[in-house]
């Protein structure tokens, strides 16, 4: 591709579904200007069928994240001067999902694999009983507060080695999630998250490569989480308390 | 890879780690005593204590390598789940069945 012209960027963003290709486009540059702001100038501007995904544009909803410049990032919080090489964007789908279309990956199995990892909350109250106070002294609360910011974004799973490799495994977000659970004393769950993370796929798959904790937009630790699950569920195991 | 898979992975790998440091400093005092294969299988042979040690040492190799393999043809080449353990299972008891040969090769009377 040649030389984008001054005052302009060079962007080549993925169209079509897995057979798809990139194709390029000239968009203006400006000041403050994020990758987001780039990609909606092609669909407003240029064509309108671009399929993309986005929702709060200030880092909270987790939808707006791709590929840029090969690496996953969320595109609303990135600047497009911190990540354009000589003028260049190289923007594609989150990888290790499928692609729906263009800019759109499909996060089914993200979600599925959080679902299975025990990420939903499981109340031992109901709704008649006082509401138990979140005390965040406590140990266990801070534990569960440090990894508690997660926006299931997806970028540490697109991210992730083991996942491209193996199909079954959780992925760091399911597990980083399990985590906080197994520190949140008012869930009910404890025993079958455990024996779920224990098992094949689960968070012993991890090979703590920690590309989930360089490309965490959050800054969170998803490796530290798995390590902390794979000595509770090696602890658990030796007392027979899951089986594998 | 499950929990006891990771168990028996981790564990044997604590087991040989002072079972390699042993068996180095074997080799350096061998080398450097200037021991012949004569010297060595004359204090080998009949020997308890190595036969247990080197069968130890086989027995968690074996096991050890046999997991890690197994992750490594799951996770890169297109076998099916029920072939990878099968591979990894065969590939483990050739190793225990070879270092099981050289071990008695040695401490047989």
């Amino acid at each position: 591709m040649a030389q984008p012209a001054a005052g302009e960027l060079s962007v080549s963003i993925w169209r079509g579904g897995a057979e798809g290709g990139f194709e390029a486009y000239r968009v203006p540059a400006r000041a403050s200007q994020t990758v987001l702001d780039v990609v909606t100038h092609v669909q407003r501007h240029i064509d309108p069928s671009l399929s993309y995904r986005f929702a709060c544009r200030v880092g909270m909803c987790g939808s707006c994240a791709m590929t840029v410049n090969g690496r996953p990032r969320w595109t609303c919080r990135t600047h497009v001067s911190k990540v354009a090489e000589g003028g260049r964007l190289e923007i594609a789908p989150l990888a290790n999902m499928p692609v729906i279309k263009d800019l759109a990956a499909d996060m089914r199995p993200f979600f599925e694999k959080w679902q299975a990892a025990g990420g939903a909350f499981e109340p031992t109250l109901t709704r008649a009983d006082p509401v138990e106070p979140v005390r965040p002294s406590e140990p266990a609360r801070k534990v569960a507060d440090a990894g508690i910011e997660c926006i299931n974004c997806g970028v540490c799973y697109a991210g992730c080695d083991t996942v491209r490799w193996n199909d079954d495994y959780l992925g760091p977000a399911a597990l980083n999630r399990a985590w906080t659970l197994m520190n949140d004393r008012r869930d009910g769950a404890q025993g079958p998250r455990l024996a779920a993370v224990a098992a094949g796929g689960g968070c012993h798959a991890c090979h703590s490569h920690q590309s989930c904790q360089e490309f965490c937009p959050q800054s969170l630790d998803p490796t530290g989480s798995i390590a902390s699950l794979k000595r509770l569920a090696t602890r658990a195991y030796l007392r027979g308390e899951i089986k594998a | 890879m499950n929990v006891r898979l990771y168990v028996w992975q981790r564990g044997t790998a604590a087991l040989m780690a002072p079972l390699v440091l042993v068996h180095l400093a074997v080799m350096f005092y061998a080398t450097r005593q200037g021991l012949t294969a004569a010297d060595i299988l004359g204090r080998t042979r009949g020997s308890v204590a190595w036969g247990l040690f080197y069968a130890a040492f086989v027995g968690a190799a074996a096991i050890h390598a046999g997991i890690g393999l197994r992750t490594i043809l799951a996770e890169w080449t297109p076998l099916g789940a029920r072939a990878v353990t099968f591979v990894a299972a065969g590939f483990a008891l050739l190793l225990a069945a070879l270092g099981a040969r050289a071990v008695l090769a040695v401490v047989l009377p």
